[in-house]
């Protein structure tokens, strides 16, 4: 079940214009700053944006075309809002019911296991204007997935809340995304996010598709670095838990050549793990370095250079089938004489993407 | 003890003219509330008029619109074998007119107050128009519309003009309260228009602060 979007709409001299595909299986980011058209790309899946032209289906669904409108009710997908948008007038509980009442017997989840997985037990007889801004979200949350939908959007549902909050409710969204019973559409800005939960990723600017694939590939993709900025700019790689180190505190964690230390239990042995590694965290060495503090060096191979217009040159690089990006200086490139499909060493300081890096200022503000 | 049966007959007319207002006055605030259309303001502008004409020049025009003569008028006399003004009838068309904004203004803001927010999120959750309005919309309009119910009640019961020019005063018909006073004053019955005004009086504030002390306890309407 794929999801396609040809639509244009205009709001005065900004224009959302994109033709896509988007597979929707997993969690599918979307990605960009303020005001390029994330929101209102959701807005226009779900049918609130009258003004959108264009065609808008699900499978063979047609939802928007010329001549043809489905109504929002009846597209049976779920919008978690940045605000929300609890009915103050119903408890907790009643906000869940209203969406259970309406999503009939289509299949989904049910009840008890939203508010099981969700902790939302506590909370059922307290009315919004009682809950904190997390807790609102936890409720926001569940109640979209008691509408039973068949494709979840989420519309930057962390920015409201401080970095205590949103490291509160990223477990349950990556419980949810690690599930994979609902397809999810994530608009973010935060690239911390969107590496911790996301498989696919759309990067959209002013209004338009600029990047977009697989997450690991598009984040090492050294084009990547003039869309992102250069403190969000960074590979995002997956390696098992091979083994942790109690004295030290150390988890080893493999890729598919090589292997990185990380600090803090990361999980047992054969877990899953994603690494985020930012380019600007990455020096590159033409020889095997020794005596260095850092604990992580990869033998790797040059796949690309390209130089923006700044003192900056985005390296691409390849250890096995993983991808990394460095930044390095326009200077140092030239004394070191980079080129395609040179071995050079990476040495880097490597992050897993969990709880510790959701502060709010990503993973760079450690 | 002066005859009360004004005060019941203006009870009557306040009453009936809050329902037949709460079915007329909730779709058009609603529509003003939610539409763009251009015709807006010409409609705010009409609805608003009662509250600046002098009940005299409304009085005027509904007499003569609601007068047999006229085609509405005649229409409703051919429909009922009794005429519009001078009738218990004409007393609620013309105080519904009268007392239009103090339904219609409340219940808009209110819905203003809700946005599309709420509205929007049930959609995705399948609630369509009416399941929005009654089981959104509604219920966070509780105090707007507990408001205009007031306004539209008390405002009715003490109009004068309107149903004097409508109705005229024809005691047991269409003497309503404020007429008899106004009779027993000019007829030097002041102890009748004592008793009557204390009523009123009594009445309408034990009304207000039933409103204000419910409206305190509300729950707060924030999502």
């Amino acid at each position: 079940m794929g999801l396609s979007l040809d639509i244009t709409l205009r709001f005065g001299t900004f224009q959302l214009a994109l033709a896509e595909t988007i597979a929707l299986s997993g969690v599918t980011a979307v990605f960009g700053p303020s005001g390029c058209g994330k929101s209102t790309l959701l807005r226009v899946i779900a049918g609130l944006e009258r003004g959108a032209m264009g065609r808008v289906a699900l499978g063979a669904e047609v939802w928007q075309a010329a001549g043809v409108f489905v109504r929002p009710e009846r597209r049976k997908l779920a919008l978690v809002f940045q605000d929300a948008r609890l009915f103050g007038h119903l408890s907790v509980a009643g906000n869940l019911q209203f969406a259970a009442r309406r999503a009939g017997n289509s299949p989904g989840f049910g009840t008890d296991e939203v508010i099981k997985t969700l902790d939302l037990g506590p909370l059922m007889a307290r009315r919004p204007a009682q809950l904190s801004g997390g807790e609102k979200q936890r409720v926001a949350i569940g109640r979209a997935l008691l509408s039973r939908p068949r494709l979840l959007m989420l519309d930057e549902p962390l920015s409201a809340l401080d970095s205590q909050r949103k490291a509160e409710i990223l477990p349950y969204l990556e419980r949810l995304a690690g599930e994979g019973r609902v397809p999810m559409l994530y608009v973010s800005h935060a690239v911390s996010e969107v590496a911790r939960l996301a498989t696919d990723i759309i990067v959209l600017h002013n209004g338009q598709v600029s990047l977009r694939g697989p997450l690991t590939q598009v984040l090492s993709d050294p084009a990547a670095v003039a869309l992102l900025g250069v403190r969000d700019a960074g590979a995002v790689l997956t390696g098992l838990v091979q083994g942790y180190d109690p004295v030290d505190g150390l988890t080893e964690v493999g890729l598919d050549q090589g292997r990185l230390i990380l600090p803090g239990r990361l999980g047992p042995v054969g877990a899953q793990v994603r690494v985020r590694v930012p380019a600007q965290d990455v020096i590159l060495s033409l020889a095997a370095p020794t005596g260095l503090s850092a604990l992580n060096v990869l033998a790797v191979t040059v796949t690309s250079l390209s130089a923006g217009t700044g003192p900056g040159v985005a390296v691409g690089l390849a250890c096995g089938t993983d991808r990394l990006l460095a930044r390095v200086t326009r200077r140092s490139a030239a004394a070191m004489g980079l080129t395609e499909g040179m071995q050079v060493y990476a040495i880097l300081k490597a992050t897993a993407v969990g709880q510790q890096d959701i502060g709010s200022g990503g993973p760079e503000g450690r | 003890m002066p005859d009360l049966g004004p005060l019941w007959l203006s009870l009557q007319v306040a009453a009936c003219t809050t329902l037949v207002l709460l079915l007329l006055g909730t779709p058009l605030a609603w529509w003003l509330a939610q539409t763009r259309a251009r015709i807006r303001p010409v409609v705010e502008a009409l609805t608003a008029l009662p509250l600046v004409l002098p009940p005299t020049v409304l009085g005027f025009y509904l007499l003569i619109t609601l007068s047999p003569n006229a085609p509405l008028g005649a229409l409703w006399l051919d429909a009922t074998g009794s005429t519009l003004t001078f009738s218990f009838a004409g007393l609620v068309v013309a105080s519904a007119f009268y007392s239009l904004p103090f339904m219609v203004q409340p219940l808009q803001s209110a819905f203003e107050s809700i946005g599309k927010g709420p509205l929007e999120v049930a959609a995705t959750m399948g609630a369509g128009p009416l399941d929005q309005f009654f089981n959104v919309a509604t219920p966070l309009a509780a105090r707007g519309y507990l408001t205009a119910i007031v306004l539209t009640m008390a405002h009715t019961l003490g109009e004068f003009g309107v149903v004097l020019m409508v109705g005229g005063n024809i005691p047991g018909r269409t003497q309503v309260v404020s007429i008899a006073i106004y009779e027993k004053v000019e007829t030097i019955d002041y102890a009748a228009a004592h008793v009557l005004s204390a009523i009123l009086l009594s009445l309408s504030f034990a009304v207000l602060l039933l409103v204000y002390t419910l409206n305190r306890r509300f729950p707060v309407q924030a999502g």
